[in-house]
């Protein structure tokens, strides 16, 4: 049995909300403690703390967050540096960041100020999508009640005169990807630009600034108070620290929870979500990772442990953290044939093969669902989601590609079944899922 | 893609109220001199609270007011797909019809809106209601969810079943306000059922409150409080008092 996280080393204790998340509720739990030592000790000790705690960026990537913030330039030159923390969270099967911003805002709060230090920011925006309202108007309640107390402002007792103001979207998945959303944060369309230049030379109004995800901010604090290698002592060798998952799907009890990382996939779904629906020889595939990574059938889903390099062996990855649960009764041509509709939907239009890869591979697995296809045109869609992938600006065009790449990959034999069935005239497989 | 635009019809002008000019002064007080570009989202959302949809007038307006060309605005408008760019019902609901939402089923929550409100897009017959069609909002361990816009807010209501909306489609068509969130039995995203993390009280007492002295300090900056044990400084950082450069 695997050593399930105690409750001592969780460090969103307010993740479902049953406490205040006013500041005094929130520094009885221990935030704000400590934070003018952390920052007396220099932004050079910080960066080598988040260094050492093997903390990697939470939005999804997973590139090592400490090593992020050393990218900066050492010195302020005639352009002021910039924090931004993407807080549009919209990858299907993700909700992590929603229920740290309304439940725990202080920590991120903390974390924004401790960052921009380290990066010698003295201005941080939130971008939060624009759908999470109640969430925005949280933030903005516990960032004024950060003012009132002097802990953030132009004065303010910790000594690095700081603002932090919240900035919205308004309904696009492509401005979580980071230059999209300096785009969008300085009013225009969300598109991507190229890389180089990378953000941390030229990013929000061509000045240095680092994007980072709420999580990967909002631990940072609880970091630097209990030790880096308190927060490396879980998971395994470079996939440290603890994780919120989001659970969703097929499953009796879907949630978020923070376990650490590394923790097998079945013990997570059995412990905390409360296992499959109908037993977990009921499980037909798992999305370990929120909607772009491909899934695994349930014989990797066994004994697969929830973490960035076990995931990448078993050529899917850990994402967001966003495990999607099906059982047996799942339609999964139509599962990802839905991904793939999202996918198109949020294409940004920029890129050729993204814009008509995703469109296209939508309509073909829709007519796949059904039957009405051939095994030779598996292959062509196989060939054109490699077409797509690595040929776009951003990443939007792998994510589109990669859950159906996954499909093919572990259920070619449901769809040829299917296409067997079409052709033959006898009714395709209808399962309770696709029946609605 | 989504193909967007304009609505064949349009009204004259456009102008914020009273209480809108206060929401602009606040949102544009975020951004630095000369990037008031920047605004364009919180300005046209404004507008778009203000009119319950974003008319071409609003554009030229939001345009004028942030020194921006109008073709720009027009673009932000019809890029992001939460502006409404047609006029919709009092209220809108938004049915969350990605994978994880569907696996547990949106498909129902569908039917129930085209039973009662009609077509998608469509604004019902008494002005009350329309529905769409959106696409992940973020709440998937509370799925199926929709998220109801009108005057008033943008709620979450989550954990949803045909008999649920149904049952929230009633009070609202009463004039009335359902309470937002989980419709079943439980708080927030935790797992229903007895509780299985966060049980431990010593989080709760404030004895996370108390001074703590930084492990791995390097300096004797970090003179909170007394220390129980000190643990080995695995880095020694050449950080001193004051910043570290």
């Amino acid at each position: 049995m695997t050593q399930l996280l105690q409750d001592k080393d969780r460090i969103f204790t307010n993740l479902y909300g049953r406490h205040d998340w006013r500041l005094e509720a929130a520094k009885q739990r221990g935030a704000w403690n400590g934070t003018k030592a952390m920052l007396d000790q220099g932004r050079d000790w910080i960066i080598e703390q988040v260094k050492a705690s093997g903390l990697r960026g939470r939005g999804g990537a997973g590139f090592p967050t400490g090593l992020k913030w050393s990218f900066m330039p050492k010195t302020v030159g005639e352009r002021p540096h910039y924090l931004v923390v993407n807080a549009d969270e919209s990858e299907p099967g993700t909700c992590k960041d929603r229920e740290m911003m309304r439940h725990d805002p202080h920590l991120l709060v903390e974390g924004c100020l401790v960052a921009s230090f380290a990066m010698q920011a003295h201005a941080c925006y939130i971008y939060i999508r624009g759908e999470y309202v109640l969430e925005r108007q949280r933030l903005e309640a516990a960032i004024r009640e950060a003012y009132e107390a002097n802990l953030i402002g132009q004065k303010n007792v910790h000594g690095w005169p700081f603002d932090l103001y919240v900035h919205h979207g308004a309904g696009a998945y492509i401005c979580g990807e980071e230059t999209a959303l300096l785009e969008s944060l300085e009013g225009k369309k969300g598109q991507p630009r190229l890389k180089p230049p990378f953000p941390a030379n030229a990013g929000l109004y061509g000045c240095p600034t680092t994007v980072n995800n709420v999580e990967s901010i909002a631990v940072v604090p609880t970091i630097l108070r209990r030790g880096a290698d308190w927060f490396a002592g879980f998971g395994r060798k470079g996939n440290a620290g603890t994780k919120v998952y989001s659970i969703s799907g097929h499953v009796n009890r879907p949630c978020n929870v923070e376990e650490a990382m590394s923790i097998p996939l079945k013990t997570l779904i059995e412990h905390h979500a409360g296992g499959v629906r109908g037993g977990w020889d009921n499980l037909k595939a798992v999305i370990p990772g929120g909607s772009s990574v491909p899934l695994i059938p349930k014989d990797v889903c066994d004994d697969v442990l929830m973490d960035f390099d076990a995931l990448r062996d078993v050529k899917s990855g850990l994402g967001t953290a966003a495990v999607i649960v099906m059982d047996q009764s799942t339609d999964v041509v139509r599962a990802i044939a839905r991904i793939s509709y999202f996918y198109k939907h949020e294409s940004c239009g920029q890129c050729t093969p993204c814009r008509e890869g995703t469109g296209w591979m939508w309509r073909v697995l829709e007519r796949m669902a059904r039957g009405e296809s051939s095994t030779e045109e598996i292959d062509l869609l196989l060939d054109v989601a490699s077409q797509v992938e690595g040929h776009t600006i951003c990443a939007l065009g792998d994510a589109a590609a990669w859950p159906v790449q996954g499909l093919i990959r572990h259920f070619r034999h449901e769809i040829e079944e299917r296409i067997d069935r079409y052709r033959a005239g006898k009714p395709v497989l209808v399962s309770a899922v696709a029946a609605e | 893609m989504s193909v967007r635009r304009l609505h064949a019809e349009q009204p004259e002008s456009f102008a914020f109220s009273k209480d809108s000019e206060k929401l602009v002064k606040f949102w544009l007080g975020k951004y630095p001199k000369g990037r008031e570009a920047s605004a364009v989202i919180p300005l046209l959302w404004i507008a778009q609270k203000q009119e319950g949809w974003v008319s071409e007038p609003a554009i030229r307006h939001v345009a004028d007011r942030l020194g921006m060309p109008h073709i720009r605005v027009l673009e932000v408008a019809t890029f992001y797909t939460q502006f409404n760019l047609a006029p919709a019902g009092e209220h809108l609901i938004q049915v969350c019809g990605t994978t994880p939402c569907w696996l547990r089923g949106a498909g129902e929550l569908k039917k129930v809106c085209e039973s009662r409100i009609g077509p998608k897009g469509q604004v019902s017959a008494d002005g009350k209601f329309s529905w769409v069609e959106v696409e992940c909002l973020g709440a998937c361990a509370n799925a199926p969810m929709v998220q109801i816009s009108n005057r008033h807010g943008d709620d979450y209501y989550e954990d949803l079943t045909a008999e649920s909306l149904n049952a929230i489609l009633d009070v609202l068509a009463r004039g009335e306000t359902p309470a937002p969130g989980p419709q079943s039995d439980r708080k927030t995203s935790e797992p229903a059922g007895e509780a299985v993390t966060l049980t431990d009280k010593s989080l709760y007492d404030g004895s996370r409150a108390k001074p703590v002295k930084l492990p791995h300090a390097a300096s004797p900056a970090a003179e909170a409080a007394p220390v129980k044990k000190a643990r080995p400084s695995a880095k020694k950082a050449p950080a001193k008092k004051g910043g570290g450069e």
